[in-house]
């Protein structure tokens, strides 16, 4: 029976794949968009209970206590300690290649080697390295920390350090808050990225709302109001598998209406290949969009990612018009190097990093700092 | 631009006609597609070093046979070694010889333990066992209620005492929860921990005490699919604090290549057990080496989509469609809509699509189908009569309006439709003979000759592709049915490199007229 599955399959792909360029050929007609929201490909269940469960604590005893975070400025330097801390191994690893007599081939194979590793993947190392070699023979230079620095230049030229980084959150003229909203791929860090940001935005002396668009994945709207309470912000939540569009339209709404200074929506996390659940995703920012712009589209990466990250930036790019990557669990040996090769396919810039779990693991993205983490101080 | 390392290598290897041995240049360059491919795939580079040394080792020694050209006999060794690094055999789940057997998970942050967690319980209750799951990630917040709703979702019993958000003592939950199960006759525990980092000492030292606490019979580390170079780190790592006995990955069902299960692999020489495929508690399976093979080299995944059909499939019904193809009848579009409707339930059709193989090149194409064009196509079926749905010939004019206007579209679209569905019915025609179906008298020779006539008018623009269209047509007839896929029992699943490419081919070549 394989073979009639086989066939069919690639005679359905016959049919509808033909279909597809037909039916979407300029000036062909397209059908409006169907009017219900497309159903996620899981199963919605009723309330969570202690049915199932038996032994079961109350989790909403946590008393919520909200500190007050530090000033973003010191944390900054804490957190660069941290990073290079992490990331040493690789820049020593680095400097033995370059301090090397002579710079032969294998010295350059090893240096492109140390950028395969930090995933910045086989193509734009193997640029990095041929520009640099250029540049090395031009010179003439031998000296280690000049290779190091022209490197260094080398990487910060490719993130572009030119790109603007900053953050949209200031509310707008008409009153209406800014809003953010938070996209990417399952697991990534999405939710606590919420928290984080909400936290460091109160403590600039705004007033954050949260919306909990994740109606999906268990647990994930209590996983938010728990940041919310973390961090002092208000969280508008529906019941789970509601839909996520109307959720984020009420946050919105109730921001608007209590004046907010910020509204951050969290989504569930999505595989860019999920066609439906990419449409979802659309429809969640559309609708946004009727009563306040979308200021920031934060596509969250998770710094472990390899070549698939560019894929996925790719796609949520062209879905919902990402303004600004995060990238996260950065605090683990993993550099992300994948966001050179975003930044410079897609012109979105790193924005914010995450490094750690905690209220106060975000900081702003410094290319020279990035890069100074990746070769080691 | 070249996706596959079959592309590739059918670039280096296009201008040369190697016979007998492959020479030292032909196999360097070779290596440097693999290298490249593999990277790409996000394998780790210390592994893919090791990787190419091995495959270089063998291509020395092979015979380029009659049956294949250089290039395929390299794809060849290439397969068959990461077949056998992966794994060559999927190991079972030890159970302990006194209950309750009990599963600790470990991994780093958001790789889906918690979801896997409930995923296991729910195999191991399909299984015919009473599992209990614990919940022992007291770090991420809500984590605990997490669990708790997964539990209720697969019907299994939760021990969860402490509320977590930071609160409670994980290694204390463990030990406690061995005799819960124990009074409870539960014979499988599955413990789900916090996600943490192979760099934090602190949280890598509660996992090993976590282990001390439940003394695992199978640790299993859970790793993303998407994740790269960092995967050797992280498995040394997590080998080191805690050890682990076999590896589940996740996120399968998206578009990474998975290089990491063989960095992985390679490295801790661990099992890969388990592969998780999607968000539903059912998307869940035993590892299968040979497609990650193939899913890593590109080669497609059509294992998973047979196994998949088989269970969605009614064996009546695939039985009267082969006997359908074996006489010779026409396919009607009676028959198309049937299996389309049986095709669905397997899931979105281009995760479907996507498992077969050679369809790397035509991704663009597949991301562009969704479930509204079935639809569409199931709409234009439904208004036709079952006369016309088994004898399409006859729609004539006014049939086509009265049908258009039943499914509300456009009479082109109907004609459109009709005429893609004959092309459909002559592929299929051609493939039923070429795929051997018993009592079928065509061969692979003649499905060549049958494909021929259409792709001399269609021959790929892309010189690349026109390559392989030549290798493709002399090639077919010795190709054994393994190639790639390295299928049991000679069965066609993966079809030979050349066979779907003219017909794809004739695809492409539609979209872009
Ligand atoms: N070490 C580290 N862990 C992080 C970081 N950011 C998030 N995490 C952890 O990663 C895990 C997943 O984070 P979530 O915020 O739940 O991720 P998400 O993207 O919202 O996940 P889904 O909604 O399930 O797709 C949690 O355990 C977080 O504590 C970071 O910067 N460093
Ligand atoms: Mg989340």
């Amino acid at each position: 029976m394989e073979y009639v599955i086989v066939i069919v399959a690639l005679a359905i792909l016959a049919l509808v794949a033909g279909g597809v360029v037909l039916l979407r050929r300029p000036g062909g007609r397209r059908l409006p968009p169907p009017a219900a929201p497309p159903v996620r490909t899981g199963t919605v269940t009723e309330e969570a209970g202690e049915a199932g469960s038996i032994a079961t604590a109350p989790v909403d005893t946590v008393a919520p206590e909200i500190e007050l975070p530090p000033p973003s400025a010191g944390r900054l330097v804490r957190l660069r300690a941290r990073l290079a801390q992490s990331q040493n191994a690789f820049g020593k690893a680095l400097l033995a290649v370059l301090s090397r007599d002579a710079l032969d081939d294998d010295a350059w194979d090893e240096l492109e080697d140390t950028l395969i590793t930090a995933d910045v993947g086989v193509v734009p190392a193997r640029q990095v390295v041929d520009d640099l070699r250029n540049k090395v023979k031009v010179l003439g230079s031998r000296d280690p920390a000049q290779v190091r620095e022209l490197l260094k230049q080398e990487l910060i030229a490719q993130i572009g350090p030119d790109l603007n980084r900053a953050l949209h959150t200031t509310p707008h003229a008409d009153g209406k808050p800014a809003v953010i909203m938070v996209v990417g791929v399952n697991g990534t860090g999405k939710t606590t990225t919420c928290g984080k940001l909400g936290r460091v935005l109160v403590g600039d002396g705004r007033t954050v709302l949260l919306g909990a668009a994740d109606t999906f994945r268990a647990a994930a709207a209590d996983q938010l109001v728990t940041w919310g309470t973390r961090v002092g912000a208000e969280v508008v939540r529906g019941p789970e598998g509601s839909d996520p569009a109307s959720v984020a339209f009420e946050a919105v709404k109730q921001g608007i209406d209590t004046g907010v200074d910020v509204v951050i929506v969290d989504t569930a996390g999505r595989l860019h290949t999920k066609t439906g659940l990419m449409d979802e995703l659309g429809k969640v920012k559309r609708v946004v969009e009727k009563q306040a712009d979308v200021d920031e589209v934060l596509l969250v990466l998770d710094a472990t990612t390899g070549q698939n990250g560019l894929t996925q930036a790719r796609i949520f790019a062209e879905v919902v018009n990402v303004t600004g990557i995060v990238l996260t669990k950065l605090d683990g040996t993993a550099k992300g190097g994948i966001v050179i090769a975003v930044q410079r396919e897609l012109g979105v810039p790193v924005k914010l990093v995450g490094l750690g779990e905690g209220p106060d693991d975000l900081a702003p993205f410094e290319p020279e700092a990035f890069v100074d983490a990746i070769l080691g101080d | 631009m070249f996706e596959t390392l079959s592309d590739r290598l059918t670039t280096v290897f296009s201008s040369l006609r190697t016979k007998g041995k492959l020479s030292e240049s032909d196999i360097n360059a070779t290596a440097r597609e693999i290298r490249i491919a593999l990277l790409e795939a996000d394998v780790a580079l210390p592994v893919v070093k090791e990787f190419i040394e091995r495959v270089k080792e063998r291509a020395r020694g092979a015979e380029v046979s009659q049956a294949l050209n250089p290039a395929q006999q390299v794809v060849k060794i290439v397969n068959d070694e990461l077949i056998e690094i992966l794994g060559g055999e999927t190991r079972r789940v030890r159970y302990a010889k006194t209950a309750p057997t009990v599963i600790m998970l470990a991994g780093l942050q958001g790789t889906g333990k918690t979801t896997l967690a409930g995923k296991l319980a729910r195999w191991f209750k399909a299984e015919g066992h009473a599992p209990l799951l614990v919940a022992c990630d007291l770090q991420r917040p809500n984590a605990v209620q997490q669990i708790q709703v997964l539990g209720e979702r697969a019907g299994v019993a939760v021990y969860a005492p402490e509320p977590g958000n930071g609160i409670g003592d994980p290694v204390g939950v463990a030990r406690r929860s061995i005799d819960f199960a124990r009074n409870a006759q539960h014979d499988v525990v599955i413990v789900d921990t916090a996600g943490r980092l192979g760099v934090d000492q602190e949280m890598m030292r509660q996992a090993a005490d976590i282990r001390d606490a439940v003394r695992p019979d199978e640790i299993l580390f859970v790793v993303d699919a998407m994740i790269g170079q960092d995967a050797v780190t992280t498995a040394q790592a997590f080998l080191d604090g805690v050890g682990f006995d076999g590896v589940v990955l996740t996120k399968l069902d998206g578009d990474a290549r998975g290089g990491a299960a063989l960095s992985v692999r390679h490295i801790t020489g661990r099992p890969i057990m388990f592969a998780s495929t999607g968000e539903k508690l059912e998307d869940f399976d035993v590892f299968h080496p040979d497609r990650m093979a193939g899913r890593i080299l590109d080669m497609g995944d059509i294992l998973t989509l047979i196994e998949q059909a088989e269970k969605a499939f009614d064996t009546d019904q695939a039985a009267k469609m082969t006997s359908k193809f074996a006489s010779g009848e026409d396919f009607t579009l009676e028959d198309f809509l049937e299996q389309m409707m049986m095709i669905r339930k397997l899931g979105p059709i281009g995760n479907l699509l996507g498992m077969l193989p050679g369809m790397g090149q035509m991704r663009q194409q597949i991301d562009q189908i969704d479930e509204k064009d079935l639809d569409r196509v199931a709409a234009i079926i439904r208004s036709m009569t079952p006369f016309e749905r088994s004898n399409p010939k006859a729609l004539n004019g006014s049939r086509r309006e009265r049908i258009a206007r039943g499914s509300g579209v456009s009479v082109g679209e109907v004609g459109a439709l009709v005429t893609r569905f004959f092309d459909a019915q002559k592929m299929m025609r051609a493939m039923a003979g070429g795929m051997g179906i018993p009592g079928m008298p065509g061969t692979r020779r003649k499905v060549v000759k049958a494909a021929k006539p259409k792709k001399g008018k269609q021959r790929s623009g892309d010189p690349r592709k026109r390559a392989l269209q030549g290798h493709v047509e002399t090639e077919i007839p010795a190709l054994p049915p393994t190639l790639g896929g390295g299928l049991p029992g000679g069965m066609p699943g993966q079809l030979p490199p050349g066979f779907q490419m003219p017909d794809l081919g004739d695809l492409q070549g539609r979209k872009k007229k």
